[in-house]
């Protein structure tokens, strides 16, 4: 118990040290940290400064209607890294697809994270919240709706990992069944960071971590509530196959030539222009690609309503129309009215003409 | 039925050279306006790697670019780093791994000396203890007391 | 119609169909109407050809006339240069070819984005200093009815959207790609039922003013 007291009140430096991290070690962390929170390196004096003192902080994570992809996407990231040591250094005391407790020793160690850490403690969030039925996700028998309330209620912050959670996602696709909603939907007084993505990538979830781990606040969010240094450019502007863009080449299939060569995917159905997210600098899989670079456009997944944006594979800027098809017939209706203005217009002149008198001085002056 | 390895992926570079997405060339240029600045106002600059969007050869071909100068030195701690000076006097490759031996930072550091290769204080502070531990170990074992 | 992408759903489907009939049907009509009149047969011998002048004065019509250039040079002048920066934009941008290409089936090359991206800016500010003249010019502010503010404000509009859009200037993206698309569908609806029918019929009337001249046996 003491050694779980020390756990909590140990500094990161502390901590570090004590596991035997040089100096020079620690600095080669901060550099990777900072590197990861996609800060400029001129900022790592102060990322080491701030993660020196820095104390783990108790995260609950929320698991709702969602598909464990997000839980997944970090799991399955690098292996020993700086993302583990970030995670070394927050205590994960809920999350129940990883935690080894079951059933209702698991929701006392909820209660009690909530409990001990009150106002301080992280929650992170995965998947959206029904409010059709509250009977359609359900925890422990408690509805998803109200776990999140109640847990929200303590909390420092929100993290609403992962498209669903985010803005509804795949759930909230038309007709959603569920009534699914966002976090951010439901809890107004706190603050709630989306960090979307279908999954989101794991490094901008550990770095949105790192970030509160150091700064003990949260990141610097947009309009949707993403944090800026991850979603502040468009996948369109990093993307680095921008220069075939602009300069007109396109693959106009996924096997022509174009598509060989590495040219940009917007005829086919690239959404990169109007997402927002970081594949382009971070990619995935240890660096090793992202979507675009493996030659498929991208889906969008890190913008609301992805599900129903008209289709993965039709460029932005394509119509979703059936007309199109058969303007024929709207020209053939158009040549038919047209023919019918004429004839009215011809038949106005013929009877104009045929009214037409020849009118005298004379005719003029019995009017008048 | 076709296996996934069989299905032939060929990855072109119009032209014959060597592929890659023309990123390399504008980085070489910060490199050389950093180099500029070293030489006149003394002022060291560091480049992320990370932040840059490159495409695939991209950062081969930098690396090339860069080419290896005189030093290179390999750090230890939480797995490893190799610290290289490049073809380039004053511009170094940082290189930092994880203990899987993954890469977690990649820079260009213009500078007289890589920041890292410095003595840190409290290290050699800690330097001091052990060697005065192990000089005199009666009396820090007992002004530890 | 709740977020912001149902609305661009919408305009690029519902709301693209409807602007596409009206314009379409509606600019056959405003043709025909014309064509189908047709002229009084002149009785009078030919004293030259009609086809040949009339083909000819299509393009030296379309060149700017010296007397009208030395008169008012800068009316002259902005008007070509926003009719040809418009028709650039309007034909030569790559995601407008793609539009015509599923729409009509005909593609052909575009022009480089950033080029694109210059040619608005100076349309978009040559139209801005067409409209200050006209409300300036004592001359051209009497000519002016609300027709001609009309017709200018739904030619700005598309332009000034689509500014905005490529540099994501409105936040989210939807929304200001759903802005650009609708106000294109406005002009497309306004088309027909106003002067810029002179898109069309200019071919007509230049035509048919050279082929009289040359009938006439008079230069054009």
């Amino acid at each position: 118990m003491a050694e779980e007291r020390k756990r909590f009140t140990q500094t990161l430096g502390e901590s570090l040290r004590e596991r035997g991290v040089s100096r020079r070690g620690f600095l080669k962390f901060c550099t990777a940290t900072a590197s990861m929170m996609a800060l400029p390196p001129t900022m790592v004096p102060a990322v080491a400064a701030a993660l020196e003192k820095a104390k783990r902080p108790s995260v609950i994570w929320l698991s709702f209607q969602e598909c464990t992809g997000c839980t997944e996407s970090l799991t399955r990231s690098h292996s020993p890294t700086v993302e583990n040591l970030i995670f070394d250094h927050i205590s994960l005391d809920y999350h129940h697809t990883l935690q080894a407790a079951a059933g209702e020793a698991a929701e006392a160690a909820r209660e009690a994270a909530m409990h001990e850490n009150e106002g301080n403690y992280l929650v992170v969030v995965d998947g959206s919240i029904p409010l059709a039925n509250p009977g359609f996700s359900t925890i422990a028998g408690v509805s998803n709706l109200q776990m999140l309330e109640e847990t929200a209620k303590g909390a420092a912050a929100i993290i609403a990992v992962g498209t669903c959670a985010a803005f509804g996602g795949l759930p909230n696709a038309k007709p959603n069944p569920t009534g699914a909603v966002s976090v951010s939907d439901i809890i107004k007084d706190k603050p709630v960071v989306n960090v979307s993505g279908c999954p989101p990538i794991p490094t901008v979830i550990t770095g949105v971590l790192a970030h509160f781990l150091t700064f003990g606040a949260l990141p610097e969010l947009d309009a949707l509530g993403r944090p800026m240094v991850f979603f502040g450019q468009s996948i369109h502007d990093r993307c680095y196959r921008r220069p075939f863009y602009d300069k007109g080449l396109f693959a106009e299939t996924f096997d022509d030539e174009g598509a060989r060569k590495g040219w940009c995917l917007y005829r086919l159905g690239c959404k990169g222009p109007m997402t927002y997210n970081a594949c382009a600098t971070t990619r995935w899989n240890q660096g090793t690609s992202w979507p675009v670079e493996s030659g498929h456009g991208c889906l969008g997944c890190s913008e609301p309503d992805f599900w129903d944006g008209g289709g993965f594979y039709n460029a932005l800027s394509i119509p979703d129309s059936d007309i199109t098809r058969n303007l024929g017939a709207v020209a053939a209706a158009g040549v038919a009215l047209g023919a019918a203005a004429g004839a009215l217009g011809r038949s106005k002149r013929a009877n104009a003409a045929a009214k037409h008198e020849k009118v005298t001085i004379d005719d003029l002056d019995k009017t008048s | 039925m076709q296996k996934l390895q069989d299905i032939a992926v060929r990855v072109e570079a119009t032209d014959g050279l060597p592929l890659n997405h023309s990123n390399a060339t504008p980085i070489m240029h910060e490199v050389l306006h950093a180099l500029q600045r070293l030489a006149r106002d003394n002022e060291s600059t560091t480049i992320d790697l990370r932040a840059i969007p490159f495409g695939p050869g991209d950062e081969e071909q930098l690396l090339n670019q860069l080419g290896v100068g005189e030093i290179q030195i390999e750090m230890n701690s939480l797995g490893r780093s190799l610290i290289s000076e490049t073809a380039f006097s004053g511009v170094w490759l940082v290189d930092h791994r994880n203990a899987d031996d993954q890469r977690i930072a990649l820079q260009i550091e213009i500078t007289p000396v890589p920041s890292i290769l410095l003595a840190q204080q409290e290290d050699v502070l800690d330097a001091i203890d052990r060697l005065d531990d192990w000089l005199n170990p009666s009396i820090t074992e007992s002004a530890g007391q | 119609m709740s977020t912001p992408t149902d609305f661009l759903l919408w305009v690029r489907g519902p709301g693209f169909d409807i602007a596409l009939v009206i314009f379409v049907i509606g600019v056959i009509i405003r043709l025909l109407e014309v064509l189908v009149l047709g002229r009084k047969a002149d009785l009078a011998e030919a004293r030259g050809t009609e086809m040949g002048p009339g083909i000819r004065t299509l393009f030296t019509r379309t060149l700017p006339e010296s007397g009208s250039m030395k008169r008012s040079p800068f009316t002259v002048a902005g008007g070509y240069i926003w009719h040809i920066g418009f028709l650039v934009c309007l034909f030569l941008f790559v995601p407008h070819i793609e539009l015509f290409n599923s729409t009509i089936g005909i593609k052909w090359p575009g022009l480089p984005s950033n080029l694109i991206d210059a040619v608005s800016a100076v349309t978009l500010v040559t139209l801005l200093a067409m409209l200050f003249s006209r409300l300036n010019h004592p001359v051209k502010r009497f000519l002016s009815g609300p027709e001609d503010y009309l017709t200018w404000l739904v030619t700005f509009l598309p332009m000034l959207t689509g500014y905005l859009a490529f540099h994501r200037m409105i936040n989210p993206y939807p929304l200001v790609l759903g802005l650009h698309i609708l106000s294109v569908e406005v002009l497309l609806v306004v088309f027909p039922f106003t002067k810029l029918m002179h898109a069309f019929t200019f071919v007509f009337a230049r035509w048919y003013n050279g082929a009289m001249a040359g009938r006439r046996g008079v230069q054009s």
